[in-house]
């Protein structure tokens, strides 16, 4: 199994706040980590690769800082990392990025078996470049995966499992297919110390548009069909919010009182 | 290739564009603010710039194809286990709206088997479709990304709509990427916000981004068309239901085999709750507060009086109280009921990721100085495993259940 996997490197919210003068996003020592559904879809590659044979191939696209998040991948054990990096992708939408990792998938992976995606990233938050990165490639998606239940590698065929609203969806498909996954896949491991030192050692390969084969028009802002008109910060919600005070048998029905009013309660 | 261009000579140090950036590509050098490689060109800079010294410059592209094809507003009928998604219906409200302001026809986009299409046709028009474009097949029977896609795909390069709206569900997230990049046109996902430029025709989407954290307000390219966009389920109202309103039905086949299509749903598998979280207008969540998977017995029983679907934060799904499905917040699901009661959750921007644009929090916590009574309407501080059974009580009494 040739598998590749796309991560991304995201600002921690963990230690985003916000000002509460300015109202706007507190940047500043704010840690980069890998996307959380990234590291899912790294173990996923990982635990299939130890079943039924392969290779892993990480790609990441973004700033030369990404790397750290390449060397993450390489500490838990992917065989080999990639960062595709280049000025000319600034500014890309999903469908200019979808197109780039596309293209960077064939040109240091070729013929994959699977791609596997995280469902989005948390700072976009689109779940776009997976569908469009399948889409490119001219394969199969199954998105929100919460379970791969079996692979045939000679028959070409998975099974998987997919969480949607009211259920799970139990779908099969031929190989080579893009998942993206959810959280409940797997229990993502933790690196252990070789693999941290063998990662801290690495020389990471980085890719221009050049490198990968890339038309420059369907690149960065040029190949975006969208750009940002305006950033803005949310309106705050209404003021602190009423908390009640007094004794429960008091405060309960109180409460119970203001909810009622809503009418949403039927 | 754009640039962002900051003047030296008129930047006065004062920092103002540091915070405003989202990405963090702006810092201080020597008493002047520079830009890094993390700039995307959003712009977010340019506003805050007090004395003007940051300017965006862009590449104009010229404008290759003929815009004036393109008309009329679409929402994709989405539908499942024989019912249209009510986001469906709320585009459709809102989609009256922009087509109002541009002066075109409101259609509807519907792909299915020919029950479902007969239907459902009916059903779209009496929410206010003034035209359906109808692709039908058995293929089209169940949701399956091949056969919607490749429907959708032929409908929107043969008609040719402005705009096409399809709910941010996981169907219509499933398929939209799909499209866009089929037919190579723009798509702004999980918009809260829509608004037209009515002489232009550019429909500003809005977006909440990091975990709604930041809101973005996106265009398409004119290059681009149609400008689609993935729309978050009960942003907008639902329209009054009219059964007299007459439309025109237009039907297509589906050109695709079934050997042509890559997947095979082999089974659903139904959810075991009565209400799940996508569709309650009201939930009842547990936190890191219920301190045991049996516990939330006190949840459940106020969800069930109340007709509320069961939600819980990171800290009650990663101690394995309860499954992953009931997750809300960044890692979890996104929802946006009209009452979310919040008991033992501390409120973690992660949690008020999934949560707060609920239309009303109601907080129930122990520790008085838990960020989440900040955003709630409102709150009691006390334990839940006193003030939920409480709660409980008083409701199954006025409700009479």
């Amino acid at each position: 199994m040739k598998i590749a996997v796309c991560i991304k490197q995201v600002p921690d919210t963990t230690d985003v706040k916000i000002d509460p003068k300015t109202n706007t996003l507190i940047r500043e020592g704010v840690a980069s980590i890998t996307n959380p559904f990234d590291e899912y879809a790294v173990e996923e590659a990982l635990l299939i690769k130890e079943k039924h044979g392969g290779e892993v191939h990480v790609i990441s696209m973004g700033p030369p800082q990404a790397i750290e998040v390449l060397k993450n991948a390489l500490a838990v054990g992917a065989d080999k990392v990639y960062l595709v990096s280049d000025r000319a992708f600034a500014g890309a939408d999903t469908l200019a990025t979808a197109y780039t990792v596309a293209k960077t998938i064939q040109a240091v992976v070729g013929d994959v078996d699977l791609v596997i995606c995280g469902k989005q990233a948390i700072d976009g938050d689109t779940a776009q470049v997976g569908p469009g990165i399948a889409t490119r490639l001219g394969i199969p998606q199954l998105t929100y995966v919460s379970k791969v239940k079996e692979i045939d590698p000679a028959k070409k065929k998975i099974v998987v499992e997919r969480l949607l609203e009211n259920g799970r969806e139990i779908v099969e498909s031929s190989l080579p297919a893009l998942l993206t996954v959810v959280k409940d896949i797997n229990e993502p491991r933790l690196p252990s110390l070789l693999g941290i030192k063998k990662a801290a050692k690495a020389q990471i390969p980085t890719l221009t548009a050049k490198d990968v084969g890339a038309d420059e028009n369907r690149i960065g802002l040029k190949g975006s069909p969208t750009w940002v008109m305006r950033v803005f910060s949310p309106e705050a919600r209404g003021g602190g919010g009423e908390v009640l005070k007094g004794e429960l048998p008091e405060v309960v029905p109180l409460l119970v009182n203001k909810l009622m009013d809503t009418k949403f309660i039927k | 290739m754009a640039r962002l261009i900051i003047d030296k000579d008129t930047c006065t140090g004062c920092e103002s564009c540091i915070p405003a950036c989202p990405f963090g590509a702006l810092s201080m050098k020597e008493g002047i603010a520079v830009v890094d490689e993390k700039c995307t060109f959003c712009g977010a800079c340019v506003d805050v710039c007090p004395v003007s010294a940051i300017t965006l410059e862009k590449e104009e592209k010229a404008v290759t194809i003929d815009i004036s094809a393109y008309k009329d507003v679409w929402i994709f009928i989405e539908h499942e286990s024989g019912k249209v998604g009510s986001v469906s219906f709320e585009l459709l409200g809102e989609g009256r709206k922009l087509a109002d302001a541009i002066g075109c026809k409101l259609c509807g986009m519907l792909l299915g088997d020919k029950e479902a299409v007969d239907k459902f046709a009916r059903e779209a028009i009496a929410h206010g479709a003034e035209k359906v474009y109808v692709m039908e097949s058995p293929l089209l029977k169940e949701y399956r990304t091949d056969p919607y896609a490749k429907a959708a795909v032929d409908l929107i390069r043969k008609y040719k709509p402005e705009i096409v709206l399809f709910g941010a569900t996981t169907q219509g997230r499933d398929f939209a990427g799909t499209v866009a990049t089929t037919i190579e046109a723009g798509l702004t996902a999980d918009c809260t916000g829509l608004d037209i430029e009515p002489e232009t025709k550019y429909l500003k989407q809005t977006r909440p981004a990091f975990g709604g954290n930041i809101m973005a307000t996106i265009l398409d390219y004119p290059n681009y068309r149609p400008q689609m966009s993935t729309v978050r389920p009960k942003v907008f109202a639902m329209p009054q239901r009219d059964d007299s309103r007459k439309g025109e039905v237009l039907r297509e086949t589906l050109q695709m085999t079934e050997d042509q299509i890559r997947t095979k749903v082999v089974e659903f598998i139904k959810g075991a709750e009565a209400v799940n979280l996508a569709d309650a207008e009201i939930i009842v969540s547990g936190g890191r507060g219920m301190g045991g998977p049996e516990n939330f017995k006190v949840i459940r029983e106020l969800a069930g009086v109340l007709g509320a679907a069961v939600g819980a934060s990171r800290a009650a799904v990663d101690s394995g109280w309860i499954p992953y499905e009931h997750q809300v917040g960044q890692t979890g699901r996104t929802v946006r009921p009209k009452i979310y009661i919040a008991c033992g959750i501390s409120g973690s921007i992660q949690h008020q990721a999934g949560m707060k644009t609920s239309d009303i929090i109601v907080a129930i916590n122990k520790d008085s100085e838990a960020p989440i009574f900040k955003i709630a309407a409102y709150g009691i501080v006390g334990d839940l495993f006193t003030v939920v059974p409480m709660l409980t009580q008083e409701f199954k009494k006025r409700l009479g259940r």
